[in-house]
């Protein structure tokens, strides 16, 4: 299991700085970056997944029941998916800290 | 309800994630979803080569990284140099009986300046080598934007950079686009396609049909950068679809040699439509504007020539 970036130290790193853990950028959370969020109108979303076709982070996810939802770790708040729903079911809320 | 609507997108898709999330680049980049939608369509027997740009910058912050595949991060001009030997690497390794004989298709990656300027000649060389079982993506944001947007030969005309800055005696970027598509062609390769994250389906078919060709492939993405372009994030896919309507950047592909448009576009739409709203055009006037629609219009009608004399 990958690390927080944080907690390594020189002595983790591989000759040639070879990183052997694919994909471990995952302990990386963007989500912090957004200002605002995502949300779904499930009365009008069709399903299609157009949403989750067009985030450049990955950061949308199919849940039970066929909907969609943003994974707000990592969703940047980019607003594309709200922009390209065809049924303009998604709302971008402003981010309240 | 679903039932009505026949298409369900993520299963027309390889719903791995190659890239993944955790990667930094910018809100809405669509340089980072085209590599996403590469990648899709390439699967897991890949070796990648990466010229440093963006989304190497973006992926691949020792100790992290972003990549499910074996990736190699190169420096800035040698990404073809790199897959080449990839390619011939694991043929000897085959031939040795040292990894089993299957199909791996080494990539070469880059972006527009590690692609058209600084990387032109180690992937010339690279394409007229013939190497099988090669792919080379560039992915085109039109400038140098990782070092903080400064022009490429891949700039566009009247586009303002840090490098080539708007102003009273300047238009922008003063040289028209190279087209690096045709450059690619004249090495006379089985398999040449321009391609754009707004289209994501259409980029997954032409990756496919890049490695079916057998190689070498040439691919060249138009990758909507809104940090770049200054533009909204929220309309990063929207401007690489206008780029497509307007006939900015046409969407073709040259298999064996033949021109194949693919976007059936009936009509386009003026180029205004593409250049009004991006930060990097907002200096042009309605003449500057006239100018760029009749060169685009005639590349335009090059390509729709060379499709019919292709096509019958
Ligand atoms: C020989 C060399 N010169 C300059 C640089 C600095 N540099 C790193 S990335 C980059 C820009 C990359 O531009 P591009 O290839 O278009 O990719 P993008 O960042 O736009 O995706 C530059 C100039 C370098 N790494 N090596
Ligand atoms: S500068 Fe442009 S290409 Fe680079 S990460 Fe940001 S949006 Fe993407
Ligand atoms: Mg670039």
């Amino acid at each position: 299991m990958p690390k927080p970036m944080e907690e390594y130290r020189v002595e983790d790193l591989n000759p040639g700085c070879v990183i052997d853990e694919p994909g471990n950028a995952v302990v990386y959370h963007t989500g912090n970056w957004k200002s605002q969020r995502p949300v779904w109108n499930e009365q009008k979303c069709i399903k299609c997944g157009v949403c989750w076709n067009f985030c450049p982070d990955n950061a949308i996810m199919r849940k039970e029941g066929g909907y969609f939802v943003a994974d707000y770790e990592y969703c940047k708040g980019c607003g594309i998916c709200a922009h390209e729903c065809i049924t303009q079911c998604i709302t971008m809320v402003e981010e309240v800290v | 309800m679903i039932d009505k609507y026949a298409v369900f997108v993520p299963n027309l898709t390889n719903r791995a994630e190659n890239f993944t999330s955790g990667h930094r680049a910018c809100q809405g980049c669509a340089e980072a979803l085209a590599v996403r939608h590469v990648l899709k369509a390439l699967g897991h027997d890949i070796v990648i080569s990466n010229a440093t740009g963006c989304m190497e910058i973006v992926s691949s912050p020792l100790p992290l990284t972003a990549w499910n595949v074996p990736w190699i991060h190169v420096t800035f001009e040698n990404a073809g140099a790199v897959a080449s030997g990839v390619a011939a690497g694991l043929k000897v390794l085959m031939r040795k009986g040292k990894i089993p004989e299957k199909r791996i298709v080494s990539v070469g990656m880059g972006g527009d300046g590690a692609t058209t300027d600084i990387g032109l000649q180690a992937l010339s060389g690279a394409l007229e080598r013939m190497h099988k079982d090669f792919l080379y993506v560039c992915f085109d944001n039109e400038a140098y934007m990782n070092t903080g947007i400064q022009r490429s030969s891949s700039t566009p005309y009247g586009a303002a950079t840090t490098t080539s800055p708007a102003g009273k005696d300047s238009i922008g970027q003063h040289t028209w686009k190279k087209n690096m598509a045709a450059i690619a062609v004249a090495h006379d390769i089985p398999y040449v396609a321009t391609a754009c994250s707004s289209y994501p389906f259409d980029l997954q078919a032409k990756v496919i049909k890049a490695v079916e060709s057998g190689g070498p492939a040439y691919l060249h993405v138009l990758s909507v950068c809104p940090t770049g372009w200054r533009i909204p994030s929220h309309l990063a896919i929207k401007y690489g679809r206008l780029a497509v309507e307007t006939g900015v950047f046409p969407l073709y592909e040259v298999q064996d040699g033949k021109y194949r448009m693919t976007a059936d576009i009936p009509k386009l739409r003026p180029v205004r439509d593409y250049l009004s709203g991006q930060g990097r055009f907002r200096h042009l006037t309605d003449t500057d504007i006239d100018i760029i629609q009749k060169r685009v219009t005639k590349e335009y009608d090059k390509l729709i020539s060379l499709h019919k004399s292709n096509n019958g």
